[in-house]
């Protein structure tokens, strides 16, 4: 299976301080799942903001798409972005915009004809159980709900790579199932799904997802071939 | 690259704009209405100065300074014949001696009107075209015919005038260019202070792959209509307040204040200022926004 996602001995540094991710290599494959753990500070939202293009490393190599996204001019980013899909922690929900709008962002942004969104954006609403709250702005809605609007914005763009940062930490445990469902849905159909969680509960829900660890900036298993719960020799499957 | 102001409703929505004091429109308000008044100067100067160049070029006063008065009459007489048979001359005008007593009473008084003071003929000729050749061929068969002359130009006297409006009609041009550049200045001081106060929106945006051109529209946008509205608003207060100090002035029956006057040309040129304006405002804008998009990721 093609590779989608490359990265070699790349590291992370802030300022002049310590390097926040050391030595990390990996390959993600297209169409696969994979959970990124690892304690708080372990460097999981630094490797997803390499992944979703937010910032650039300060060494290594890295490859999106097939192309090197180190050295790619500026002015190519909005069209990598496009087929990158980003759940944040902290949301970052426009307040201004009703739900329906802040949905509907990603594919105002690429320019889909108005005509062309509502279906689409009310399907993810209903999807995601917000059927009710169109018009609700994010300070109106609890952190569940604005944490499900972040998930249909990240996913109705049908992105070719989604990128989750604990996707789940503000929901009951019946809603992080059904979201886990909606990423499973959305990797059966092709998407690439990187989600970075603590919630070990959620990592056996997804067959055949890798797992990935980090600690202290450092990937200790970088095939991301370890399953969770492990597997026995001889039953993993391609993802 | 184009420059696009129109945008969907929806694009419309995506900077907060509850957050905006609009005080951008007041500012430009302000703006506008001083560069208006100081385009009203320059034009109405230019509009006078051009009048008074008009009225005078071609305009010449002969004086026979003659202490003699038999030889000051005959001189004169032959001046006249002299000025009437040129086809340059349009229009030859020998001042009376009560005219003339008039000029001086300022500085004589009655005396002036004393028929034994020796005071100079005078004698009014207007040019059709009052080129410098005319005027030394004029001067030449007035100088044949009556050495004791003197050709005086009307332009020559008036120098000053003419010299000081058109420094204020520069002076004009020269506000009208500072204002605009303020105007950049504080739209370029606004743009960044807009993308300070929208950077967590801008961050999303580009996040979810918008272009930098289509965040620079956001702001071009804002800032063209606060341009705009305020602009007008400006233009029409100073277009009323130059309306009524025209109104003043033609009251005062002078005929150098009477020539500021603005023709309906100039009065369009001020109504195209605020638009001329947003556009200016639009590219700041745009500059502005895009300068400060390239330093981040």
């Amino acid at each position: 299976m093609a590779n989608i996602v490359q990265f070699e001995n790349v590291g992370l540094r802030y300022g002049s301080g310590q390097e926040t991710l050391s030595d990390v290599s990996f390959t993600l494959s297209t169409g696969s799942f994979y959970f990124l753990t690892g304690a708080s500070g372990a460097g999981k939202t630094s490797l997803l903001k390499l992944l979703y293009l937010s910032q650039r490393p300060s060494r290594g190599l890295i490859r999106l798409f097939g192309e090197d996204a180190v050295t790619l001019p500026r002015k190519r980013l909005p069209g990598f972005r496009r087929r990158i899909g980003v759940v944040f922690q902290d949301f970052r929900l426009l307040p201004h915009l009703s739900a329906y709008d802040n949905i509907a962002l990603p594919l105002r942004v690429s320019g889909v004809p108005e005509s062309d969104v509502e279906a689409p954006v009310r399907e993810m609403l209903a999807w995601v159980g917000l059927s009710d709250r169109v018009e609700a702005k994010p300070p109106t809605l609890s952190g569940g709900e604005q944490q499900r609007v972040a998930i249909a914005r990240a996913v109705i763009g049908r992105p070719e790579i989604l990128v989750a940062d604990e996707p789940t930490g503000n929901v009951d445990p019946d809603m992080a199932e059904r979201l886990l469902h909606l990423f499973d849905s959305l990797n059966r159909l092709g998407t690439t799904v990187v989600v970075a969680t603590h919630d070990f509960h959620l990592l056996g829900r997804i067959p055949n997802a890798h797992m990935m660890r980090l600690d202290k900036g450092r990937l200790l298993d970088p095939t991301g071939s370890l399953r969770f719960p492990p597997v026995k020799p001889g039953q993993e499957s391609d993802a | 690259m184009s420059v696009r102001l129109i945008t969907s409703a929806a694009d419309r929505r995506l900077l907060d704009e509850s957050r905006g004091t609009r005080a951008m429109t007041w500012i430009m308000a302000i703006m506008l209405f001083l560069t208006v008044l100081a385009a009203a100067l320059g034009l109405g100067t230019l509009s006078a100065a051009s009048l008074l160049d008009h009225q005078l070029a071609g305009r010449l006063t002969v004086q026979i300074v003659e202490p003699v008065d038999r030889a000051r009459e005959a001189q004169t007489a032959a001046a006249l014949a002299a000025l009437r048979q040129m086809p340059q001359v349009t229009k030859v005008h020998q001042v009376d001696r009560a005219q003339l007593a008039e000029l001086l009473r300022p500085w004589l008084g009655a005396d002036g009107a004393d028929p034994d003071l020796p005071v100079p003929a005078m004698i009014d000729v207007d040019l059709g075209v009052g080129t410098d050749a005319t005027v030394a061929r004029v001067t030449r068969a007035v100088l044949a015919v009556a050495p004791a002359a003197r050709v005086d130009r009307h332009e020559a006297w008036m120098s000053p005038v003419s010299n000081f409006m058109n420094m204020v009609t520069w002076l004009s041009a020269g506000l009208v260019v500072l204002m605009a550049a303020a105007t950049s200045a504080v739209v370029l001081l606004a743009a960044r202070a807009g993308l300070e106060s929208h950077r967590d929106t801008i961050e999303v945006l580009h996040m979810l792959g918008s272009t930098d051109v289509q965040v620079a529209r956001l702001f071009q946008r804002r800032i063209a209509l606060d341009t705009l509205f305020g602009g007008i608003l400006g233009t029409a207060f100073a277009m009323g307040t130059v309306a009524l100090v025209g109104l003043q002035l033609a009251a005062l029956g002078s005929d150098l204040l009477g020539g500021l006057t603005l023709s309906s040309r100039d009065w369009l040129l001020l109504g195209l200022l605020p638009i001329s304006f947003a556009l200016l405002a639009t590219w700041a804008a745009r500059f502005a926004v895009l300068g400060a998009l390239s330093r981040i990721l």
